[in-house]
């Protein structure tokens, strides 16, 4: 059965397939995807496991995620040490959890990461603030700036600590009607 | 006796052969799959080091911990309380990773020992492996669902899939153990051709890819036409394969072939023209006279050697083809509603939405990516504006007679496109008996209906901007308007179309009576020689009835076909060559023609979407009278998959309004519902009512049930629909209805659910700050210490609750395990409640940890998980 491709083991894609979401031809595919992001650096053999990581700048080119405003902290959260470099095993990582068929929570657990911009554990209202001028491209002044984090702690803030857990995140975030279809990348 | 001593050496193997194998020679038996072999023999032996240390350290802890098995739950509390003392994470993070291992490690030499030394293995101990593989295996399920890094993931998975191997075979006895092994392979075996047979299944979904580049040019809104479409087409290849297979195949394979009786050949007026392309281009001529049409077919009960009930065939497949979209439309509404529990409380998060959710992670495109930041934009101004000002003053009395006249002229214009088509049809009713008639007065119905179509919604739209309502509003108003229009349409072309029934109707007797005279004039005329049978007339000749069904079938036919190709024109024309125009004429113009005026077009998702339903809703209702029509459907919607992607992709630009998509499934799958059973009432008036065509069609004579009832019980079709008909259609829209209020319920009582858990939440959190409170004057404690206790209190509170409910009848051991089970649940949501894990007793139950991780915050595993018996 794995005669044909030796990039991975069978035994190897078989343990992709119990970790990710992915079928063996997305797999696949997204091993190419990777691949052609730099072609002289990841080899054409996995089966080895090679330390192999892809810059950021790579990372962040890609078609899919190269007009997303979060795409650093993406990057971010999914890497092994928070600077945006990517293994192969992040790189399939982010793209499970940003699948059609990963679950609610678990897209909110890394949604939460992601909104986080200081790594606190928290939202807070800088936290909010970042969020808000990458969503508006800064063209919103800075009262509107922060009555729109007031108003949002004033929402989701359910212990009144002037912060959003993930407690309070996911309590809001499962309500949301539109999380998990905006919340996806299709590669 | 035997089993003991085969056991020990059965243990020891795996593990030498599986360090073996590692070096490189591949042995025998299957390897565990592992994702990541690490090669090497310092690192092995480190990892040896580590255990043995870990032994050491567990036996000490674990007696420790026994002492105080009768209160665990208090012993994790109060240990939590002494991890936090030191803040230091880089400290912890190694130390939360023995965590993580511990129990695992310290299982394995107790089993060991026991099971060289016990010589058998005692019942509560194989129950326990039993139960650890299980959890092992449960994790391997969900291993997909954690959020830990992929390197973790497999690491974990790897340790499993050992474990697992190692102690399935260990478990039973005698033959007990063989049904054991035989049954783990053949769970293995179905998982994996589970897995194989989805990897087939994905492959066979078409045209993922081609949908997925419209989505991330366009943003999921474009791309909910798309999958609706390629929906429909799936629906529409389901009632394909019915009529196909059971009414025209078998009709063109076993019953009579063309030109054996009247209703079967072409008449002898028609003839000559019968091959022309204009005739047939029209559906006349030879095509009206396949098996295409409800006239073809023949009223003998049985045709062929198989002795197939054609009569009844058709019949029962024109019901199951109601029956089944009723179904399919039904169940995905069901689904859809389930997806969207509680969007109810969507007004108490405006900000926190607009904040989190409105960024569509699908835009890989920039100029999407530009409206979008647009949109969003003025979206968080709007709302400002109505935060700050929500009882804005304004001239009331403008706005509402504005209101009123914009309805009053969009009532007009109904009217006026109702009665314009009323009118039209009559007209063709009158071309229809004239002679040498030129295209445009055949075709007059079709070319007024696609022009209103076409001209109406704009009109609205501009009329529309006199209400100023919020857009979102307006946009459902321009939604049902343009609804009723296609609806007022539909109707008054239905109306107009059975007036030109019942006349054919009133003229049938007369045919009648023609054609038995001409048939007895031709049998008995005299001066023919009485010795020689006659040869039978030829069929061309017989003089016939006009076959209202066929005529029917016709209508509809060509009116999917014009639509189609109107269809195609409109996106030809106003999308494609504007398009070109804008793109090459832009050199050379006065101003610019991409910013300015023409502009490229949007993709109109609501009208392709209505477009779309009435489209399927002409062809339900004309697919009782057209068996063919489902095939051309077929051939219209997967032409237009491709030919809209191209122009989509081609000549479109993203919309400046955005359209949210997943709320508006279920609204255009209530349209389509509705539009379905708006189909099914004039398919069934005219079955019930009107009698059928002497001399076409399957159905004989006056009589329906010959179809379907044997023919003992003779009786009129009408009286027969009202015993059988009305108990039936009751029956089965009441199991409907039953099946989508069920779903409906079952979704609601899980947003119950949640709302109660919640409310918990809320009283423990008051609880805890109260006695956090308290204890505040008492001891100096840090606030992230604070928040941590209170979330974690919160998260074991939260947890017993949902246990508690999920386990009221269970067994109580199971129960004693909840807390174990709980604090190690909320280890992987909250980094500070880990040390939790730490606490928990080992030798009640050793593996929760890295096996129950999953429970809490996946709820929906939870349930699961929690019913399910103790092995």
């Amino acid at each position: 059965m794995g005669n044909k491709q030796t990039v991975f083991t069978h035994e190897q894609l078989e343990a992709y397939q119990d970790c990710t979401f992915f079928t063996r031809k997305e797999i696949m595919r997204l091993f190419y995807r990777y691949q052609d992001l730099a072609p002289q650096l990841v080899p054409l053999d996995y089966t080895s496991c090679p330390d192999v990581k892809v810059p950021y700048e790579l990372i962040g080119s890609m078609p899919e995620l190269k007009d997303n405003p979060f795409r650093q902290r993406i990057a971010q959260v999914f890497s092994e040490d928070g600077d945006g470099h990517m293994t192969l095993d992040n790189f399939l990582d982010m793209f499970s959890v940003m699948s059609e068929m990963a679950p609610r929570d678990l897209k909110a657990y890394y949604a939460f990461k992601i909104y986080d911009f200081n790594n606190d554990g928290y939202i807070c209202a800088w936290d909010l603030e970042q969020t808000v001028t990458k969503l508006t491209r800064g063209e919103l002044s800075a009262e509107e700036v922060s009555l729109v984090c007031e108003k949002v702690l004033d929402e989701a803030d359910g212990d009144h600590d002037g912060r959003l857990s993930l407690e309070d995140f996911q309590n809001m975030i499962l309500r949301a009607p539109d999380f998990l279809s905006t919340f996806h990348i299709r590669i | 006796g035997d089993t003991s001593g085969r056991r020990p050496s059965q243990k020891q193997a795996p593990r030498a052969e599986g360090a073996a194998g590692r070096r490189g020679a591949q042995p025998g038996r299957k390897e565990p799959a592992s994702g990541s072999p690490r090669p090497g023999s310092s690192q092995r032996k480190q990892a040896e080091r580590r255990r043995q240390r870990e032994e050491l350290g567990e036996q000490g802890q674990s007696s420790a911990e026994r002492t105080f098995e009768g209160r665990r739950k208090r012993d994790g509390r109060a240990s939590l309380k002494e991890q936090r003392a030191p803040p230091k994470k880089e400290k912890e993070v190694p130390r939360k990773e023995e965590m993580w291992k511990r129990p695992k490690k310290h299982r394995s030499p107790s089993l060991a020992s026991s099971a060289s030394g016990g010589g058998s293995l005692s019942e509560e101990e194989l129950a326990r492996i039993l139960e650890q593989v299980e959890d092992r295996k449960k994790l391997i399920a969900t291993m997909r669902n954690k959020p830990w890094p992929m390197t973790k993931k497999l690491r974990e998975l790897r340790e499993a899939q050992e474990f697992v191997e190692k102690y399935e075979g260990a478990l039973g006895k005698g033959k007990g153990k063989r049904l054991y092994a035989y049954r783990t392979l053949v769970a293995k075996k179905w998982v994996k051709f589970k897995r194989d047979f989805d990897n087939f299944k994905t492959q066979c979904i078409p045209w993922e890819m081609k949908i997925k580049d419209i989505e991330s040019h366009f943003g999921s809104s474009v791309a909910s036409y798309f999958i609706f479409l390629r929906w429909m087409y799936g629906v529409n290849l389901v009632l394909f394969g019915l009529i196909f297979g059971l009414v025209i195949i078998p009709e063109v394979l076993m019953g009579m072939p063309y030109g054996s009786i009247p209703r079967k050949t072409v008449p002898r007026a028609e003839e000559e023209k019968a091959m022309d392309f204009s005739v047939l281009w029209d559906f006349e001529g030879y095509i009206k006279y396949s098996a295409l049409f409800y006239g073809y077919y023949n009223n003998q009960r049985t045709i062929g050697w198989l002795r197939y009930r054609l009569p009844m065939a058709y019949f029962m497949v024109g019901v199951s083809v109601f029956g089944y979209s009723l179904m399919i439309v039904i169940r995905s509404m069901a689904s859809n509603s389930q997806g969207s529990a509680s969007n109810g409380e969507s007004t108490n998060f405006t900000f926190s939405f607009k904040m989190f959710t409105s960024w569509d992670y699908l835009i890989g495109n920039s100029e999407t990516a530009d409206n979008k930041y647009a949109s969003i934009t003025t979206s968080f101004k709007e709302s400002i504006v109505d935060e700050q000002e929500s009882n804005k003053e304004e001239n009331i009395h403008l706005t509402r007679f504005l209101r009123v006249l914009a309805n009053f002229l969009i009532i007009c214009c109904l009217c006026g496109s109702g009665y314009l088509i009323y009118f039209v049809v009559k007209r063709s009713q009158e071309f229809s008996k004239m002679q040498n008639v030129s295209w445009y007065e055949r075709n007059e119905v079709e070319i007024v209906m696609s022009l209103l179509g076409m001209f109406c919604p704009p009109l609205f739209e501009t009329i529309a901007a006199l209400e100023n309502y919020h857009p979102r509003i307006g946009l459902k108003w321009q939604l049902g308007r343009i609804f009723a229009l296609f609806l007022g349409n539909l109707y008054t072309f239905l109306l107009a179309l059975m007036d030109d029934v019942h006349l054919k109707l009133s003229n049938e007797e007369t045919i009648k009576n023609i054609t038995h005279w001409t048939l007895f004039n031709y049998y008995n005329s005299s001066g023919w020689n009485e010795s020689v049978p006659r040869p039978p007339l030829h069929p061309a000749d017989v003089p016939r009835g006009s076959c209202w069904e066929t005529a029917v079938g016709i209508e509809f036919m060509r009116l999917t076909v014009s639509d189609m190709l109107v269809t195609y024109i409109t996106i030809l024309l106003g999308d494609f060559l504007r398009a070109c125009f804008v793109r090459f004429m832009n050199y050379c113009w006065c101003w610019d023609l991409e910013a300015g005026f023409p502009s490229y077009a949007e993709f109109d998702i609501s009208g392709n979407v209505l477009g779309l339903i009435f489209n399927q809703g002409m062809i339900w209702m004309g697919s009782f009278y057209a068996p063919g029509l489902v095939g051309i459907n077929v051939l219209r919607l997967l032409t237009s998959m491709y030919f809209q992607c191209w122009a989509v992709m081609s000549s479109n630009v993203p919309h400046e309004r955005v359209f949210k998509a997943s709320r508006s499934n279920n609204f255009y799958m209530g349209l389509l519902l509705l539009v379905l059973f708006l189909s099914l009432l004039p398919v069934a008036y005219t079955i019930m009512s009107l009698p059928p065509s002497f001399d076409c069609g399957p159905f004989r004579g006056n009589l329906l049930q010959e179809a379907c009832l044997d023919s003992s019980r003779r009786r009129p079709a009408s009286t027969i629909f009202q015993d059988y008909g009305t108990t039936g259609g009751s029956l089965s829209s009441c199991r409907l209805a039953i099946y989508y209020l069920n779903s409906v319920s079952k979704s609601l009582s899980r947003a119950n659910a949640q709302l109660r858990k919640k409310i918990q939440a809320l009283r423990e959190v008051e609880k805890s700050h109260k006695s956090v409170k308290g204890r505040k004057t008492a001891q100096d404690s840090e606030d992230t210490a604070k928040d941590a206790s209170n979330a974690t209190q919160l998260q074991l509170t939260k947890d017993g609750t949902t246990l508690h409910r999920a386990s009221q009848n269970e067994t109580p051991d199971k129960k004693a395990q909840d807390p174990g089970t709980s604090s190690s649940a909320s280890g992987t949501t909250l980094p500070a409640s880990r040390h939790l894990s730490i606490a928990r007793p080992p030798g009640a139950r050793p593996d929760s940890g890295p096996a129950r991780p999953q429970t809490h915050p996946w709820r929906s595993a939870s349930g699961k998980s929690a019913q399910r018996p103790p092995h």
